[in-house]
C-alpha cells in the first residue's frame, strides 16, 4: 500500500509541476459553463420584428402591443406593402414579419378562424420553430376574442424554457469525460513514450498500482470540477437542484469511474500520446457532444444513431443528472440507468486490467 | 593545415548570458577555409550555445563574429543560406523517401528543381544508394542515414558545415566511412565544424578547441596539444583540462 | 565462480509490416560469472537492447532459456524483478521531479527507503547531492546518468543491467562512471553493460561483440587482442586522405582504416616493411612515418565485423 501512495504522490507532483495543464483543468469547466450559458444560449430575447398591419383596427393594435411589450420581441418597423418584406429580410437584421390581414378583426369578432401570416427567417430552423411557438402562444392567449377551444399549455420543470437547465448536466458530462479519460490515458502513454514504464515494469511493484494510481489525481480534480460547475450554474444561471445532492454525487462518481476506466482502456491500445489524444477527443468527445443529448434531443435522431447513443456513457449520465437536478427524481426512478452505467464502468476497468501488459510488446 | 587560407569563421569575445549565468564567456577564435575544426567540451561546457550563435539561431549578449563573411548578430538569414547543419538528433524525415528528403532540403535552400534532380542522381550514385532512392529513410540502417544526412547537409554546397555529434551509436567501420565523406567534402573546399564525444575522432581534426566552463581552455592541433600537455592521447588531454571545470551541470 | 547469468540458445525476431521479419537476435549461449563486468559492444540496432529486455523479463524470447541468479526469466518474473537493477538506454527518470523525489520514488517502488541503503549508493550520490532539489530534466548528461544509476541501485540488487549508460556523455563523466562500476564489482556485483565506445571495452573483464543480432565474439580484452594475428602498422604522412586510398590499393592490404592521426593497416602474408615503405615512397608521400602497433579492441572488432561480412553499408 505504501508503494501505491508513493505512486499517487508522484502523479500529483507531475500535475502540479505542470502549471499550464492544472490551470486549464481547473478553469475549463468555468469557461465551458459560461460559454454554453451566454454564447450558445437558445433562449429568445429581443428578436427584431417588422409589421404589415393591413387591418389597422383597435384589435390589431392591441395584439401588436401585446407582442411588442414582452421581452421576446421588438417591433422595429411598420411597413406599408408586402413588397418591402423581401428587402428587409435580406439585410439579415429582422427575423420575423407579421402580416395582419384586412379582415382579421372582423373574423375574430365573428368567432371564425382568424389567420395571421408569419414570415420567418428559417436559416436557423431551431430558432425559427421556437419563435413560431412563442408567437403562437401570445396570439392564442390574446384576449380580444373568446377562443373556441381553450388550449392551455403548461411547461413542466422548466416553465421559462431556460436552456441552462439542459446544458448544465451536459457540460458536467463533457468536462468529466475530457478530464478523466483524456488525462488518464495521456499520462499513462507518456510513461510508455519516455521509457519510464520500462523501469516501473522491471520493479517488483504491482501493475495494478501503476495504473490505478494514475486515476486518483484526476478523480480529485473531477470532483472539484463538479462542485465548480454546480455552484456556477446555481448562482449565475439560477439552475436549481431539486433532487438529492448526495444522489447527484453518487451518480457523478459512477460516471467519473466510467470515464477513468475508458481512459485506462485507451492507454492500453495507444502507443503514443498523440494517438491517445485523438481517440479520446474524436472517439469520445464528439459522441458526448453530439449524441448524448447535450445539444440535440436523442428522440429526434435517426434510429441507428439512437442505438449508438445508448453505448455512450454520457447519455445515461446526462439523463440521470437531468432527472435529479431538474425533475427532482429519486433513486427509485433512475436505478436502471444507474445500473447500466455501473455495468459499463466494471466492463471498462475489467478489460483494461486484463489488457495491461506486464511486458513490453 | 591551411594558415594562408582566408578565415570563414571569425569570433571575438563572443558571450552569451542567461540571467546571471554565463553560458559562453568571451571566446575568440578563427576557422580557416578548408579546415576541419573540432569543437570539444564536457556536457554543459557551453558548446551547444556557442554553436547556436554561430548558426544564427541565437543572439550574442556581447562580442561579435562573422560566419561565411556575414555578421552573426545582424545577418543571420544570410548565414543560414551559406551553411549546412547536421545533428544526430535531427537530420532527415523518417516518413519521407530518400529522394523526397533530398528534394525537400535542397528546395529549402532555394535550389532549382532541374538542378536538384540532376544532383540527386549523381549523389546517390556516388554513395551507392541508387537502389534506395525510393526507400523510406526509416528503413535505412543508422549508418546509411547518417551518411545520407551529411550529404544532404552539404548538397547546396555551403561554405561551412556544422556537425553536432554526427556519429553517435554507429559501428566503427561506418564511423570511419563517415569521416571519409568528411574528408571528401574538405577536398571540395567545404569547411567542417564538428562536435564529438569520441576523442579518437578529435584526432581527425586539423585543430581542436576544448571548452571548459564557457571558456576556450585550449586551441591547437591535436599533436601540439598532446605535446604541450605531455599526454599520449586526446582523451588524456581532454580529461586534464575538463577536470578543472567548476560548474558541473548545465 | 558460480554462474550469475546463464543464457542458452536465446533468439528473438520482430515482425515488420505484414510479411517482413527482422531477426533481432540469432540463437546464442553465454555464461556470465558472479562478480564479473561483462561488456556488450555493438552499434545501434545490433540487438543489445533486445537482449537486455529479454534478460530483465520485459520481453519473451522466441526460443531458448536464461536464468538470472538462478531464476528463470519466463517463470520467475517476480523474483528476478526483485533482485536485478536495470538502467534502460534512454534516460528513464521523471524529468519534472527533483533528484531527491526521483530517488525516493524509486526506493518506495522497490519496497525500501533511501536511508536503508544510503551507504551503498553514497559514493555515487555525493556527486549529485548538491543538486538534490534540482529537477532531473535540468541536469547535465553525466549527472543524469549518475542519478539513473543511483535509482537502479537503490534496492541493492545483485545483478546490474546497464544499457548504454554512457552514450552521449563526455569522456570525464564516462571515466567517473566506470570507476563507480569498478567499485560495485569489488562489492561482488555482477554487471552487464553495453556501450558503443570501444575504449570502455578495456575496462570490462570480458566483452561480447554483437553485430546485426549475431554474437560474433566473446573473450577477455587481452585474449581478443592476442587473437588478432595479422601484422598491423600505423602509417602517417602529409596527405592523409590520399594516403588512405593508396594504402587500400596496396597489394598486401587486408584492411585499412583511419585511426586519429594515423591510419591502421592490417597486412596479408608476404608483406614486408621495406616493401610498404618503398610503395609509399614511389607515390611521393612526404614526412612518412610507419611503425608497428599492438591492436586495439577497435581493430579487433572491425576485423571480426569484416569476417562476419555483412555489416551495414
Amino acid at each position: 500500500m505504501k508503494q501505491f501512495w508513493a505512486f499517487v504522490k508522484k502523479e500529483f507532483l507531475h500535475i502540479f509541476r505542470d502549471r499550464q495543464t492544472i490551470l486549464i483543468l481547473l478553469l475549463m469547466p468555468v469557461v465551458q459553463v459560461l460559454l454554453f450559458g451566454f454564447a450558445i444560449t437558445t433562449d429568445i430575447q429581443n428578436t427584431s420584428v417588422v409589421v404589415l398591419d393591413e387591418c389597422k383596427t383597435a384589435e390589431s393594435r392591441a395584439l401588436l402591443n401585446e407582442i411588442g411589450s414582452g421581452r421576446y420581441f421588438d417591433i422595429v418597423q411598420y411597413i406599408e406593402s408586402d413588397r418591402d418584406i423581401d428587402a428587409i429580410f435580406k439585410k439579415g437584421k429582422v427575423k420575423i414579419a407579421i402580416v395582419i390581414p384586412q379582415d382579421w378583426s372582423r373574423l375574430t369578432g365573428s368567432y371564425q378562424e382568424a389567420p395571421l401570416q408569419l414570415i420567418i427567417d428559417a436559416s436557423n430552423p431551431n430558432e425559427a420553430s421556437i419563435l413560431t411557438g412563442y408567437l403562437q402562444s401570445i396570439a392564442a392567449q390574446f384576449g380580444g376574442a373568446e377562443p373556441l377551444i381553450n388550449v392551455e399549455t403548461r411547461m413542466l420543470y422548466n416553465p421559462q424554457l431556460k436552456s441552462a437547465y439542459t446544458f448544465v448536466p451536459g457540460v458536467i458530462g463533457l468536462v468529466l469525460m475530457l478530464i478523466c479519460t483524456l488525462m488518464t490515458s495521456v499520462s499513462i502513454v507518456r510513461e510508455k513514450e519516455t521509457g519510464t514504464m520500462e523501469v516501473l515494469l522491471v520493479s517488483p511493484s504491482k501493475p495494478l498500482y501503476i495504473i490505478f494510481s494514475k486515476t486518483i489525481p484526476y478523480f480529485v480534480i473531477a470532483l472539484i470540477n463538479i462542485v465548480t460547475i454546480i455552484l456556477l450554474s446555481m448562482f449565475v444561471f439560477g439552475v436549481p437542484i431539486r433532487g438529492s445532492i448526495a444522489l447527484l454525487f453518487g451518480v457523478s462518481i459512477t460516471y467519473i469511474f466510467a470515464s477513468l476506466g475508458l481512459g485506462l482502456l485507451i492507454s492500453t491500445i495507444s502507443q503514443t500520446q498523440q494517438i491517445a489524444m485523438i481517440i479520446s477527443l474524436m472517439g469520445l468527445m464528439l459522441p458526448t457532444v453530439l449524441l448524448a443529448g447535450l445539444l440535440f434531443p436523442i428522440e429526434n435522431m435517426p434510429l441507428p444513431l439512437q442505438w449508438f447513443s445508448t453505448i455512450v456513457p454520457a447519455t445515461w449520465f446526462i439523463d440521470m443528472t437531468k432527472a435529479i437536478m431538474i425533475k427532482g427524481l429519486g433513486i427509485g426512478l433512475i436505478w436502471k440507468q444507474w445500473l447500466i452505467l455501473l455495468g459499463m464502468t466494471v466492463l471498462f476497468i475489467g478489460i483494461s486490467v486484463k489488457r495491461f501488459k506486464i511486458r513490453l510488446s | 593545415m591551411t594558415p594562408d587560407m582566408p578565415a570563414v569563421i571569425q569570433v571575438e569575445n563572443l558571450t552569451k548570458r542567461f540571467g546571471d549565468f554565463t553560458a559562453v564567456d568571451h571566446i575568440s577564435f578563427e576557422v580557416r577555409k578548408g579546415e576541419i575544426f573540432g569543437f570539444l567540451g564536457a556536457n554543459g561546457a557551453g558548446k551547444t550555445t556557442a554553436m547556436r550563435m554561430l548558426c544564427g539561431l541565437s543572439h550574442p549578449t556581447e562580442g561579435h563574429g562573422t560566419v561565411a563573411g556575414f555578421d552573426i548578430a545582424r545577418q543571420q538569414e544570410a548565414i543560414k543560406k551559406n551553411i549546412g547543419y547536421m545533428s544526430q538528433k535531427f537530420s532527415l524525415y523518417n516518413d519521407l523517401k530518400v529522394w523526397e528528403n533530398i528534394r525537400l532540403f535542397a528546395g529549402i535552400y532555394g535550389m532549382k528543381p532541374k538542378q536538384i534532380a540532376a544532383k540527386t542522381d549523381a549523389l546517390l550514385k556516388r554513395l551507392g544508394f541508387m537502389a534506395e532512392k525510393n526507400t523510406f529513410v526509416e528503413k535505412l540502417p543508422l549508418g546509411w542515414k547518417q551518411k545520407l544526412a551529411f550529404s544532404v547537409a552539404i548538397f547546396h554546397e555551403p561554405q561551412i558545415v556544422f556537425l553536432d555529434e554526427p556519429t553517435g551509436g554507429v559501428d566503427p567501420i561506418t564511423r570511419r566511412q563517415f569521416w571519409e565523406l568528411i574528408y571528401e567534402a574538405v577536398e571540395q573546399g567545404i569547411t567542417v565544424f564538428v562536435t564529438t564525444h569520441y576523442m579518437d575522432e578529435a584526432e581527425y581534426c586539423d585543430r581542436v578547441s576544448i571548452m571548459v566552463d564557457g571558456r576556450i581552455e585550449a586551441l591547437d592541433s591535436p599533436r601540439e596539444l598532446k605535446q604541450q600537455m605531455n599526454a599520449r592521447s586526446m582523451d588524456e588531454v581532454f580529461r586534464q583540462l575538463a577536470r578543472k571545470a567548476q560548474r558541473s551541470a548545465d | 565462480m558460480p554462474t550469475s547469468i546463464a543464457i542458452t540458445q536465446i533468439s528473438k525476431h520482430f515482425a515488420v509490416g505484414k510479411t517482413g521479419r527482422v531477426q533481432a537476435l540469432h540463437p546464442f549461449s553465454l555464461d556470465i560469472e558472479e562478480g564479473e563486468i561483462f561488456g556488450l559492444l555493438g552499434p545501434d540496432g545490433s540487438g543489445k537492447t533486445t537482449l537486455f529486455r529479454i534478460l530483465t523479463t520485459l520481453m519473451l524470447p522466441d526460443s531458448g532459456t536464461a536464468t538470472i541468479g538462478g531464476y528463470d526469466i519466463v517463470k520467475d518474473i517476480k523474483k528476478i524483478r526483485e533482485t536485478v537493477g536495470y538502467m534502460p538506454g534512454r534516460f528513464s527518470l521523471y524529468q519534472d521531479l527533483s533528484v531527491e523525489e526521483n530517488l525516493r520514488f524509486f526506493a518506495t517502488l522497490f519496497n525500501t527507503t533511501v536511508e536503508a541503503h544510503y551507504d551503498f549508493i553514497k559514493d555515487i550520490y555525493t556527486h549529485i547531492e548538491p543538486f538534490k532539489k534540482r529537477k532531473a530534466g535540468n541536469l547535465s548528461g553525466g549527472m543524469k546518468q549518475k542519478l539513473a544509476l543511483c535509482c537502479a541501485l537503490i534496492h541493492k540488487p545483485n545483478i546490474l543491467f546497464l544499457d548504454e549508460p554512457t552514450t552521449g556523455v563526455d569522456p570525464v563523466s564516462r571515466k567517473e562512471f566506470w570507476d563507480m562500476l569498478q567499485r560495485l564489482k569489488a562489492d561482488g556485483m555482477t554487471i552487464l553493460a553495453s556501450t558503443p565506445y570501444m575504449d570502455e571495452a578495456e575496462l570490462c573483464d570480458r566483452i561480447g561483440l554483437l553485430q546485426n543480432g549475431r554474437f560474433i565474439g566473446c573473450n577477455t580484452p587481452e585474449r581478443l587482442r592476442a587473437e588478432f594475428t595479422a601484422p598491423l602498422r600505423a602509417v602517417r604522412a602529409t596527405e592523409m586522405s590520399r594516403l588512405l586510398r593508396d594504402l587500400r590499393d596496396y597489394r598486401y592490404c587486408r584492411s585499412c582504416y583511419a585511426f586519429g592521426e594515423f591510419h591502421h593497416i592490417s597486412l596479408a602474408p608476404g608483406f614486408s616493411d621495406e616493401d610498404l615503405t618503398g610503395y609509399l615512397k614511389r607515390l611521393h608521400f612526404s614526412r612518412l612515418e610507419i611503425h608497428p602497433l599492438e591492436p586495439t579492441i577497435e581493430d579487433c572488432f572491425m576485423a571480426l565485423m569484416q569476417e562476419g561480412g555483412s555489416h551495414d553499408a
